[in-house]
């Protein structure tokens, strides 16, 4: 226990029955980072905090929202209005939930780019992945609690989803909305889910640093660390680069709130639910829009829910569809492209799920749909076999002197 | 010789000590700041505050008469005493009151006594706003949970509550009308 001895005083003595600050200092200070990690690292981080805004935030808000289908859209509106800075609490939860899944999606294709989902880390990817997939019924049925038009209407297209299920579908249905139509018992059982759920995420988001901490971080050249001139302590270095991108998170995240309060709201959803009209266009926030299109995309009802769900569940694959040797995309000329391509793909299935499903933007879903599933089931094994990869460095530190030195040529020269 | 910019040594200490203070001020100072909308949320909303001033006509109010009024969610009652009740009031001499208060101080119009009607004990509601209700032994007000006495100007004159019925912050707008709060 020579950490032990390093804390005096009443911290000291606490720390002797129960190690808390030598395990902070160990996996917080001490614990060795490979020293070539860039800001694309910090996006974990950012993850974390995203998630703490959105609990805090969203205990606040519970204390003054109404779980009943007669008073949640009043009662929503009244935080907005008469509630102490109900106006910036709400809006606060609403734009850091869009900022958790754009850099949840951006720490996942850093995962992608630098191969970090294979051996030894399989299960930390796992884990990560399954964060993914609880987000995202957590994130729709928040949407479904302010009542307005469009949380009532997603929540009817995406609850009318399980009848797709063969024989048993129309009865699931009653089950999952609690009767035969979207309404209190519905908005009731979202609540209390939606408020439950961001716990479960938590516990996971622990595993998985736990998980993360038992195999250390991959880095950017996607090699192994290979003794102590390759890694240095998180503390203070890498704690101040976190700190830079949290303050860079937060501003962008202010930007948001300040000056695009209503931003994520469609005008439908300043109506009150009413089960009797539907709304011309039912749109999801933008973080769902590509498995939207997905749905959209094929004609056959249970396909198009088995596309969605794939989606997801092809990445829990990633680690054994990928069978090439090499991590980092830095030295995988193919797999680079296909990176990119596949960061296009996912962006014009977005574009595609904001419009109505007909003509062109319908081939465009379809399109984007099979190459997403080609990329992950068909050009991802094949290319592992036939791809020649730039040669490695030999270790971090030695790519380090090397750049420095190739540097220091050019400003000679 | 290089040396290694993570450690700290005896040359860059005083330097590091102001950064590191600079750095955990900014951050406690941002987390306070942080801090602050949450903890007002907690307070009352504005639809609240919108109700923490009340109006009250007292044109139907004759004399010997009393009404109760809610303001902010508390029963006040309001009283129009007759010239009896006001000498007999303001006859007590000080000495024999529990929490010695003149009735002077107590009123804004002499005819009109407005007081919180919770008993300062633990909080049950009077007696004795309406007909048949037990007045107590002085004119006032009685508590039927634990026995304190009320006079007409509301002040303690026997039982265990600690003080006088609290008067609310009020004022005459004209002749007819009570503003409360
Ligand atoms: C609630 C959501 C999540 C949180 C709070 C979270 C948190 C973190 C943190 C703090 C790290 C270490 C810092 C870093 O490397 O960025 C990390 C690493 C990692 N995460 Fe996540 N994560 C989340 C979701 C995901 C998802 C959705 C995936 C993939 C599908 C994923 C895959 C990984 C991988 C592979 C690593 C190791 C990366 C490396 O060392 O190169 N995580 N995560």
């Amino acid at each position: 226990m020579e950490n032990a001895d390093r804390t005096r005083g009443l911290l000291g003595w606490i720390d002797r029955r129960w190690p808390i600050i030598s395990f902070l200092r160990g996996e917080l200070v001490d614990y060795p980072q490979p020293r070539n990690l860039n800001y694309w690292w910090s996006f974990g981080f950012l993850s974390g905090t995203a998630l703490l805004v959105l609990i805090v935030s969203g205990v606040f808000l519970a204390m003054h929202y109404t779980p009943h289908a007669d008073f949640a859209f009043a009662s929503v509106q009244r935080i907005v209005r008469d509630v102490p800075y109900g106006w910036l609490i709400r809006p606060l939860h609403a734009h850091a939930a869009s900022l958790f899944f754009a850099v949840v999606y951006i720490h996942t294709f850093r995962g992608l780019y630098y191969g970090s989902y294979k051996a030894p880390r399989e299960v930390l990817w796992s884990l990560g992945v399954a964060l993914l997939a609880l987000m995202i019924p957590t994130a729709f049925m928040g949407y479904v609690l302010p009542w307005g038009q469009m949380s009532y209407w997603a929540a009817t297209v995406v609850t009318s989803m399980v009848t797709a299920v063969p024989v048993v579908g129309e009865d699931v249905v009653a089950y999952i909305r609690g009767g035969y139509e979207v309404g209190n018992p519905t908005l009731a059982r979202f609540y209390a889910l939606h408020f439950f759920l961001p716990f479960v995420i938590a516990a996971v988001a622990a595993a998985h640093v736990w998980a993360l901490h038992a195999q250390r971080s991959n880095n950017p050249l996607g090699i192994e660390v290979q003794d102590s001139r390759d890694v240095i302590p998180f503390h203070p270095f890498f704690t101040i680069q976190d700190m830079l991108a949290l303050a860079g998170f937060l501003l962008v995240l202010a930007g948001f709130v300040f000056f695009a309060p209503d931003l994520l709201t469609p005008a439908e959803n300043f109506q009150p639910a009413d089960p009797l009209s539907t709304p011309h266009l039912i749109v999801p926030e933008w973080y769902l829009l590509p498995f939207y299109a997905m749905l959209k995309a094929i004609p056959f009802k249970i396909l198009g829910i088995v596309a969605m769900l794939g989606a997801i569940l092809v990445l829990f694959a990633m680690p054994w569809l990928d069978r090439s040797p090499v991590r980092s995309a830095r030295f995988r000329p193919i797999y680079r492209v296909l990176f990119w391509i596949l960061v296009a793909d996912c962006v014009l299935l977005a574009y595609a799920g904001t419009q109505p499903a007909e003509g062109v933007p319908l081939l465009l879903a379809r399109i984007g749909t099979a190459y997403y599933f080609a990329h992950f089931l068909v050009l991802v094994p094949a290319i592992a076999v036939f791809e020649r990869p730039r040669a490695l460095p030999q270790s971090i530190s030695a790519a380090i002197m090397e750049r420095r030195a190739s540097r220091r040529r050019r400003s000679h020269a | 010789m290089t040396t290694d910019p993570t450690k700290t040594t005896s040359a860059n200490r005083p330097r590091r000590d102001v950064l590191g203070l600079a750095a955990w001020t900014m951050g406690a100072a941002g987390a306070g700041l942080a801090a602050w909308p949450f903890i007002a949320s907690l307070g009352p909303g504005a639809e609240a505050r919108a109700l923490a001033t009340i109006d009250v006509d007292l044109t139907p109010v004759a004399e010997g008469q009393a009404i109760t009024v809610v303001w902010r969610g508390k029963p006040v009652f309001i009283r129009h005493r007759t010239e009896a009740e006001i000498s007999a009031a303001r006859a007590v001499a000080l000495e024999d009151l529990p929490s010695p208060e003149p009735d002077d101080t107590r009123v804004r119009r002499a005819q009109w006594l407005v007081v919180l009607g919770v008993c300062p004990h633990l909080g049950c509601v009077l007696q004795g706003q309406r007909d048949g209700e037990p007045r107590g032994d002085y004119g006032g007000w009685f508590c039927s949970c634990h026995g304190s006495h009320f006079d007409e100007s509301g002040r303690v004159r026997a039982g265990p509550s600690p003080s006088n019925l609290p008067v609310p912050p009020h004022d005459f707008r004209d002749d007819g009308t009570l503003v409360i709060g």
